[in-house]
């Protein structure tokens, strides 16, 4: 019995220092993919290749995903403000809740499992069939031929995908609530210029999505690059970069949202 | 210098994202509204703003004429001190009054102006003297209270 409950004491302790390890040694991972970053603005066709797989062929998913997200807010909007003669007001609802919160966060978690999984599963794959020590060999930095080019690529893609994700969002809100339910077209589009503000709440987005950006290409990258060269090992870190990249995303976004929130609103 | 597919897909997503967030600024948000492009100034002094803010409009006759640049308290007198941004297309009499009101029953306050009859134009600088304050629920409340109360009083 106490042998049980020391065993499982020490599984928690030996659990808490590895994710103390993790956040140590991610932090270190990010400065070094920094610091190897020059040849990825020399050479800046790596970067747009990694563009090319990691943002363009996301597209399809942030579209579709954007579209709908912007039609259920719009027929859930519309059933609460309805209760308060307030219908004309759900294009405000819709465009604030999209470019303030949902498009930064859902498109990066969308992001974090489509495109950081696939980056965690390449590198892993690459450090197990021993591609990474190759290049080494070769004398060919993997930190700045294979990281650092993903990494921007993220970087870059997060913003593009996240304002694309809340621009559709919007259209699909039009979709429902102006074409299907028929509210006024004027009204729709009047109150929501009149209450989106371009700096607070447009800028604080793409500032958002900027950094979760920045945050899931680390994880992603780090994962893939820390991996066990093992099948198994691929696997478990395939899984660590969506489950941490949710929760980051998920935390950094309260952390950013209380910063941003101006104390009149 | 050779073209490749890569590079078409690059731009078109950049282009895309570019013009993702030309639809949010202009179509959602408020940068394609007209912003006056040059304004002139004047003070205003009320008992109680309520819930005025700062960037809130001021209107004339319903019409968007101006925003409020700055709200601070005048120590010496007690009062608030508003200062309007007005847009220079537009010129009211010395003797306009200013009152904040209320859009709706619970929308955002403003700056009401309502033209007097004076020759003479405000200008950078000048004060509203006649104004009127924001209406305060309590007290609305209280006063219809009280005259109720001397009513009843009255009966008796």
């Amino acid at each position: 019995m106490l042998d049980r409950v020391k065993l499982a004491l020490g599984r928690l302790g030996h659990n808490f220092i590895d994710g103390v390890w993790r956040v140590g040694a991610m932090t270190r991972f990010f400065a070094q993919v920094i610091a190897a970053s020059g040849t990825s603005a020399r050479r800046f066709r790596l970067v747009m290749r990694e563009v090319y797989f990691t943002g363009v062929l996301s597209l399809i998913i942030i579209v579709v995903s954007g579209l709908f997200v912007g039609m259920v807010l719009g027929l859930q909007g519309f059933q609460t403000l309805q209760r308060y003669g307030a219908q004309e007001s759900i294009g405000v609802l819709v465009a604030l809740s999209l470019v303030r919160e949902l498009g930064p966060v859902v498109a990066a978690l969308l992001f974090a499992s489509r495109a950081g999984s696939a980056i965690t599963a390449e590198i892993g794959l690459m450090k197990a069939t021993e591609q990474l020590t190759a290049m080494d060999m070769m004398a060919v930095s993997p930190m700045s031929r294979v990281i650092a080019p993903r990494f921007w690529a993220g970087v870059i893609s997060m913003p593009v995908l996240a304002a694309i994700f809340s621009a559709m969002g919007i259209f699909g809100g039009y979709l429902v609530g102006v074409v299907l339910i028929g509210v006024d077209n004027g009204a729709f589009w009047s109150q929501m210029q009149a209450a989106v503000d371009f700096r607070y709440d447009v800028l604080n987005g793409v500032v958002k999505s900027f950094v979760f950006g920045i945050a899931v290409t680390v994880i992603a990258t780090f994962e893939g690059f820390d991996a066990p060269p093992t099948a198994e090992g691929v696997s478990g870190a395939t899984t660590r970069t969506v489950v941490s990249s949710a929760l980051t995303i998920l935390a950094l976004d309260l952390v950013l949202t209380a910063f941003m929130l101006r104390g009149d609103a | 210098m050779e073209r490749t597919t890569i590079d078409l897909w690059f731009g078109a997503f950049v282009i895309a994202g570019f013009a993702a967030l030309l639809v949010l600024a202009l179509k959602a948000g408020n940068l394609g509204a007209e912003r006056p492009a040059s304004t002139y100034q004047v003070q205003a002094r009320f008992d109680n703003i309520g819930g005025l803010k700062v960037r809130a409009p001021v209107r004339s006759s319903g019409v968007l004429v101006g925003r409020v640049a700055e709200i601070h308290f005048d120590n010496e007198r007690f009062q608030a001190s508003v200062t309007l941004a007005l847009d220079s297309r537009y010129t009211f009499p010395k003797d306009t009054s200013a009152s904040i009101l209320t859009s709706g029953l619970l929308g955002e306050q403003y700056v009401g102006l309502d033209a007097g009859g004076d020759e003479k134009k405000l200008a950078q600088g000048d004060r509203v003297s006649i104004t009127q304050s924001a209406v305060v629920l309590e007290r609305l409340i209280g006063q219809f209270l009280f005259s109720k109360a001397q009513e009843d009083g009255g009966k008796k």
